[in-house]
């Protein structure tokens, strides 16, 4: 594995490039779907079909959960779950072409491995709980909200990157 | 004209459209560094502004994208999926998001490029969010009165304050040059951080 890892590992393109292009992508699933990109929706559907299968009564029961059966629909087939599948895909190429794509956890050298993931652990779980009561992420709810000028994506941009400078002095220990 | 799904192209093509969108996504990520959490945060710290500079060029260019699509007819903006502005919701979520962040170094779009090149937090952390889905889920009758309360409905930013919509993008794009300016100043009295 070793020799794949180049030199190249930590170059990244222009942000303005990248923005530009991102930028190009949102409008062309605008265009072809009506829709914008997300993420956290792919998780909401890979919980919502387990819980159903372990027990399906139970999410009959729950409104979150029915909700998402509505119209007989199935929560799997969801487009972000097709999407996200295509977001690995797509970052594994990037990442092979730069010869970044290897095992390992990324840490600031101040705090051991084991930390790391712990507070990954934390983050997620607090990133996918914040995510329902906005109904979606950076990527659902504020950058595709703000493409279509939406009050609510630009109220879920301000608070999510208002509450991250807020918190980010108290966790400066672990990135700095 | 567009949207072209139903219309135009059959529903069937939704699937393909999304896994092809996906990958065009999760390439440019990758590419911009946004499978790094490192890297993301730099922007809480100060030591680098790679999601600002995309994010705010993401949002303004498919804005004036959508724009001129729309003067043209070739999309009509008003059929698109906005999000309904239950602003105390989105607030509250926002803010737990934000927490999120700066603990996780993640979000969920950007761990999914990390799980695509082989980062174990990037996993972990995707991990969390299932864990966090699940618990909102099972709380749900807890939240349900306050989840949908102060819904102002599918409303845009121009709408609500009643401006021109291409005035408001004119508005958001000077921001956007202004911020990219000061951060570049902002990022050389920074001491910079390796990783």
């Amino acid at each position: 594995m070793m020799d794949i890892k180049s030199d190249k590992q930590h170059i990244y393109w222009n942000p303005y490039l990248g923005g530009f292009l991102l930028g190009i992508i949102l409008i062309m699933t605008f265009f072809f779907t009506g829709r914008g990109l997300g993420a956290s929706g792919a998780a909401k559907a890979i919980v919502t079909q387990t819980v159903h299968t372990v027990a399906p009564t139970h999410t009959e029961n729950n409104a979150y959960y029915s909700d998402q059966f509505l119209g007989g629909k199935v929560p799997i087939s969801n487009w972000l779950v097709f999407e996200v599948i295509g977001v690995v895909a797509g970052a594994f190429i990037s990442g092979s072409l730069s010869g970044r794509v290897f095992f390992r956890v990324q840490h600031s050298p101040k705090i051991t491995a084991r930390k790391r993931l712990w507070f990954a652990l934390l983050g997620g779980a607090l990133f996918g709980f914040g995510a329902q009561f906005a109904k979606g992420c950076t990527s659902g709810a504020a950058l595709s909200g703000m493409t279509v000028l939406s009050l609510g994506g630009y109220i879920a941009m301000l608070s999510i990157f208002g509450g991250a400078f807020l918190f980010a002095y108290f966790f400066r220990k672990l990135w700095l | 004209m567009g949207p072209l799904i139903p219309e135009i192209l059959s529903d069937q093509w939704n699937n393909i459209i999304a896994i092809i969108t996906g990958m065009a996504f999760g390439f440019v990520l990758e590419s911009s560094g946004f499978s790094s959490s490192r890297k993301l945060v730099g922007v809480f710290y100060g030591y680098d502004f790679a999601v600002l500079r995309v994010f705010f060029t993401a949002a303004v260019t498919a804005s004036i994208g959508l724009l001129f699509m729309d003067y043209f007819g070739w999309i009509d903006m008003a059929a698109l999926d906005g999000l309904p502005a239950r602003v105390w919701p989105i607030i509250v979520g926002g803010l737990i998001m934000g927490l999120g962040f700066v603990t996780g170094g993640f979000c969920p779009g950007t761990c999914i490029t990390a799980i695509g090149i082989g980062k174990l937090d990037g996993y972990m952390f995707f991990g969390g969010i299932i864990l966090g889905v699940f618990v909102f889920s099972e709380m749900f009758p807890l939240f349900e009165n306050f989840y949908n309360s102060s819904n102002l409905g599918d409303v845009t930013v121009p709408e609500y304050f009643n401006i021109n919509p291409y005035w408001f993008t004119v508005g958001v794009s000077i921001i956007a040059i202004v911020a990219f300016y000061a951060v570049m100043l902002i990022q050389k009295r920074i001491k910079s951080v390796e990783y």
